[in-house]
């Protein structure tokens, strides 16, 4: 999902930093003080749990799970997925300190997105319609946030129309397990601690 | 978890004062990144290989590291010449792949281990919470730094709780297949985990309330720059600028 330094033009990379700034901004108004540890300690389980991989026939994928995070966090996405993605800059340098703008807001902006449109179905719907909409959820995590990536690709030049073709179908797969993972885990929640989907509000 | 590699050692690197750090690399990198052609690139790639070797890290942890990263770049070099317009080197079938195509590929290699190798030399050699310690000095929102210092400090004891909970399913004779159940299961396991955090979140809270915390944390130690840091940053800031100039302008 992330784009190494180098690769992105300057003007991807700018409008990336700015439109991360503004949904961090956004985060960290809702992110009250008394809210930190809870905050800080759920996106350190989202770092363990994105360590899981999980068998996809002969082959495995890694789990993302930005829509569930999205889920649970709201605007807090934002500033969630930053640090994360801050700590992989600093100690493995995966993604990068340059493209830190870019790559947050292609994985925070869908979870955002998948909050808006489904966390209140999660919450209040019957248990049909939440399983639907927790299926939602991982699908629209990682397939926008796919999308997402082909855009900032394509924008910096057309040579990587074929690159940004090849991430989106890579990630198809991806999307229908997320998808499936996020189904039963937000009824997991919902059935043992429903007070964390209330989380982000 | 083992996770700061480069952070041991005793080397020019590793005692330099971490705002100054952040202050010549944000820079250095940002002019790599928005550099064009190969001439460029190829002078930063040399000046970073330059830095790395004053730090004396290891160079096989360095190499392990520079894989992973070029992964991706591997997979540009395999469409990007064919898809840049430009004259013909070869074909193959209907594709061609073009002069235009390879140097900007290899512009991109450059670059991108030019910015890493840098990162590792000079952000990599610091812990990471003196880097978070740095970041308060520069302004960055408080709340931000504090969201960083708790997601960093609690990896560990999270992974504790996953590792705990993996054992509890091996125990259970949990097999790992392309089936339902294996991904039920790891949901449920994910759920375990996210719920298990959140329990936890409420304890360190009442903990901090418990200790007084009002919204402010106390720094004990606090930096001071040295004449190593001032005539590395003037030095840094120096090459910054005419790699600015002479590729950028």
């Amino acid at each position: 999902m992330h784009i190494s330094e180098g690769v992105l033009s300057a003007p991807v990379l700018v409008t990336g930093a700015l439109l991360t700034s503004a949904g961090t901004a956004l985060g960290l108004k809702k992110m009250t003080y008394e809210r930190i540890p809870e905050v800080a300690v759920l996106s350190s389980a989202f770092f363990v749990a994105s360590l899981i991989h999980v068998p996809v026939g002969p082959s495995s994928v890694h789990l993302i799970l930005n829509g569930l995070l999205g889920i649970l966090l709201g605007w807090m996405a934002f500033p969630s997925i930053l640090v994360a993605l801050l700590l992989q800059a600093l100690l493995f340098q995966f993604g990068g300190f340059t493209s830190l703008g870019v790559n947050t807001f292609n994985m925070a902006a869908p979870a955002v997105i998948a909050y808006y449109l489904f966390n209140i179905p999660i919450r209040r719907a019957n248990h049909f319609i939440g399983i639907l909409s927790g299926f939602g959820a991982g699908l629209t995590g990682v397939g926008l946030g796919a999308l997402f990536v082909a855009i900032a690709l394509v924008s910096t030049g057309e040579g990587f129309l074929n690159v940004a073709k090849v991430v989106v179908v890579a990630h198809l797969p991806v999307m229908l397990i997320e998808g499936i993972i996020t189904a039963f885990c937000v009824t997991f929640l919902k059935k043992v601690k429903p007070e964390i989907l209330e989380v982000g509000r | 978890m083992h996770l700061e590699e480069f952070a041991e050692g005793n080397s020019f690197f590793h005692r330099l004062d971490p705002r100054v750090k952040f202050i010549t690399i944000m820079p250095y990198i940002f002019v790599i990144a928005i550099m064009q052609g190969t001439k460029g690139p190829l002078l930063a790639l040399i000046i970073s290989l330059l830095i790395v070797a004053f730090t004396r890290i290891s160079v096989k942890k360095l190499i392990g590291r520079l894989i992973v990263v070029n992964t991706f770049i591997f997979i540009l070099w395999i469409f990007l010449p064919f898809s840049y317009p430009g004259d013909a080197v070869f074909h193959i079938g209907p594709l061609e792949a073009t002069h235009e195509g390879f140097l900007y590929v290899l512009s991109i290699t450059l670059k991108a281990n030019a910015i890493v190798l840098a990162t590792i030399a000079i952000l990599g050699t610091s812990e990471v919470f003196s880097l978070a310690h740095a970041l308060v000095h520069l302004k960055v929102p408080d709340k931000l730094v504090h969201l960083f210092f708790f997601f960093y400090r609690y990896i560990s004891v999270l992974h504790e709780e996953y590792e705990r909970l993996e054992n509890a399913m091996a125990i259970r004779a949990f097999k790992a297949k392309t089936n339902m159940h294996t991904y039920r299961t790891y949901a449920y396991l994910v759920g375990m985990l996210i719920i298990r955090s959140y329990d936890r979140s409420q304890r360190i809270y009442k903990a901090m309330l418990c200790r007084g915390f009002k919204g402010k944390f106390r720094v004990m130690s606090h930096f001071e720059l040295k004449r190593g840091d001032v005539v590395f940053g003037l030095l840094m800031t120096l090459i910054t600028s005419v790699m600015g100039l002479l590729f950028i302008l």
